[in-house]
């Protein structure tokens, strides 16, 4: 298959829509219905799923990306124009300075950097002393000249590093991330070794993550890591601290392959048999609200790009923040769920069952 | 009866066999899922070791579950055609080395 450089969306293409996603979820193209999430979780004691306790705030600043990955949920790339304004991040400064609660800020997009406020909302939140987490795609650092100081920057600004590196060879990762990616990405992931990034004693936090390239679940992050570690430390002379596995969820342009591909059903059905229960009770939307580009409050990224606000009730708007409230919500489930729950569970900071 | 002997969907029935004798089969699915956990080898190990075999076997079903198995366990796909390549080399060279026997018996049988 062709790689696209087009979003879904500048292609006026139906997995655009949010509304034919959750249609395509609902009901299967071929076959029985699949069993609905919300009465598995029912099963084990789980329905209506609840927050523990709020402590992450996920900032997604806008769809814009220098890459089009195929299995990106948020459908970002170069055509996408949707970008967090400062105002909206000044509501973010806001809530975090009322709310100590919430120890962790993930900055995540497209590509964050390419916010142009970027920078002064990564400083400004360093000045309210919180772990400041910023999901970067690697190949942002040599994308342009002003953007290849940017490990300096983080450095500057104590924030852990998290990075996709699908696997560690260039033909999985070209394939899923777009050709040339995985050399640019070994280049990004020495510079940010140089200045001190994900070497023992550093302090400085650099995190990879693994997402299969295609239709099939992530082994265990335990033997995946040692694999990672060995072949890059041996390939490329680089270090990093953690691997999280990801699973990839049937949304956006993943749910557009996985249909196009014929894998559709049979990926749902090894999502749903391998449904872990201590894994449904770790999900990460028990401790997490997103923030998305204009604002609006939603329980997890993926729920973000499906358009499933918080449920009705709950403030709805950064600008109507209240932890009290978004704590005493139900999240809002769908069948993409399941992605969460398989195996040894999925989150953006990797497995939950462990 | 179905018109093709094998079909991708009986792979996942394979539990079903324990409707006839759910002991054995039991017995058979614990053993089973006891192997394939990390010991003295590690679970991409075993994964490619169960895809050389497949294909010496020339399971279908084994060779579906155990292609994705490897993908999942993180084997890159040099070495899944290497493991491959190995249940070639142990199948050629399995009925090569009974060239020997023939030979031994073409000197017993000619002058």
């Amino acid at each position: 298959m062709a790689f696209a450089t087009k979003s879904l969306k500048a292609q006026h293409h139906q997995f655009a829509n949010p509304a034919f996603q959750l249609d395509v979820l609902q009901q299967p193209l071929h076959g029985e219905p699949f069993p609905l999430f919300s009465e598995r979780l029912q099963q084990h004691g789980l329905f209506p799923l609840r927050p523990v306790g709020t402590t992450i705030l996920q900032v997604n600043v806008g769809k814009m990306c220098n890459q089009t990955c195929r299995h990106c949920h948020v459908d970002a790339g170069p055509d996408r124009k949707e970008i967090m304004t400062r105002d909206t991040l000044q509501l973010c400064l806001d809530v975090l300075a009322q709310a100590p609660q919430l120890t962790t800020v993930d900055i995540t997009g497209g590509a964050p950097e390419m916010n142009p406020d970027f920078r002064w909302f990564v400083e400004e939140l360093s000045k309210l002393n919180r772990q400041v987490i910023v999901r970067c795609n690697l190949t942002i650092i040599l994308a342009n000249k002003k953007y290849h100081d940017l490990p300096l920057f983080f450095k500057e600004n104590w924030v852990q590093v998290v990075s996709s590196l699908p696997y560690f060879q260039a033909s999985r990762t070209d394939a899923q991330r777009g050709e040339g990616v995985f050399e640019k990405s070994i280049k990004a992931l020495q510079l940010l070794n140089e200045v001190g990034y994900g070497k023992e004693g550093s302090g400085l936090k650099l995190d990879l993550v693994y997402n299969p390239s295609g239709a099939f679940l992530p082994a265990s992050q335990k033997s995946l890591e040692a694999e990672f570690k060995r072949r890059l430390r041996s390939g490329y002379s680089i270090e990093f601290n953690n691997l999280f596995c990801i699973t990839n969820l049937p949304v956006s342009r993943y749910l557009d392959y996985l249909v196009e591909s014929g894998n559709y059903e049979s990926y749902m059905e090894k999502l749903i048999s391998a449904f872990n229960p201590a894994a449904a009770a770790n999900v990460m939307c028990r401790n997490t609200i997103s923030v998305g580009w204009d604002g609006y409050l939603y329980d997890c990224d993926f729920n973000q790009m499906l358009e499933l606000g918080v449920e009705p009730g709950a403030p709805q708007h950064i600008r109507d923040f209240n932890l009290a409230q978004l704590d005493a919500r139900n999240i809002v489930l769908n069948q993409h769920c399941y992605g969460c729950t398989a195996g040894a569970g999925s989150s953006c900071g990797g497995e939950t069952a462990g | 009866m179905e018109s093709t002997y094998y079909n991708p969907a009986d792979l996942k029935k394979f539990g079903n066999i324990t409707e006839l004798q759910p002991e054995m089969g039991r017995k058979f699915f614990d053993y089973y899922n006891e192997v394939f956990k990390e010991g003295a080898l590690t679970e991409r190990e075993k994964a490619l070791i169960a895809l050389a075999v497949s294909h010496a076997v020339q399971c279908p079903y084994c060779i579906d579950a155990y292609t994705s198995g490897c993908l999942e366990k993180g084997a890159d796909e040099n070495q899944m055609m290497e493991a491959v390549h190995v249940a070639a080399a142990i199948k050629g060279g399995a009925a090569l080395v009974h060239g020997v026997q023939m030979m031994n018996k073409i000197k017993e049988l000619s002058m």
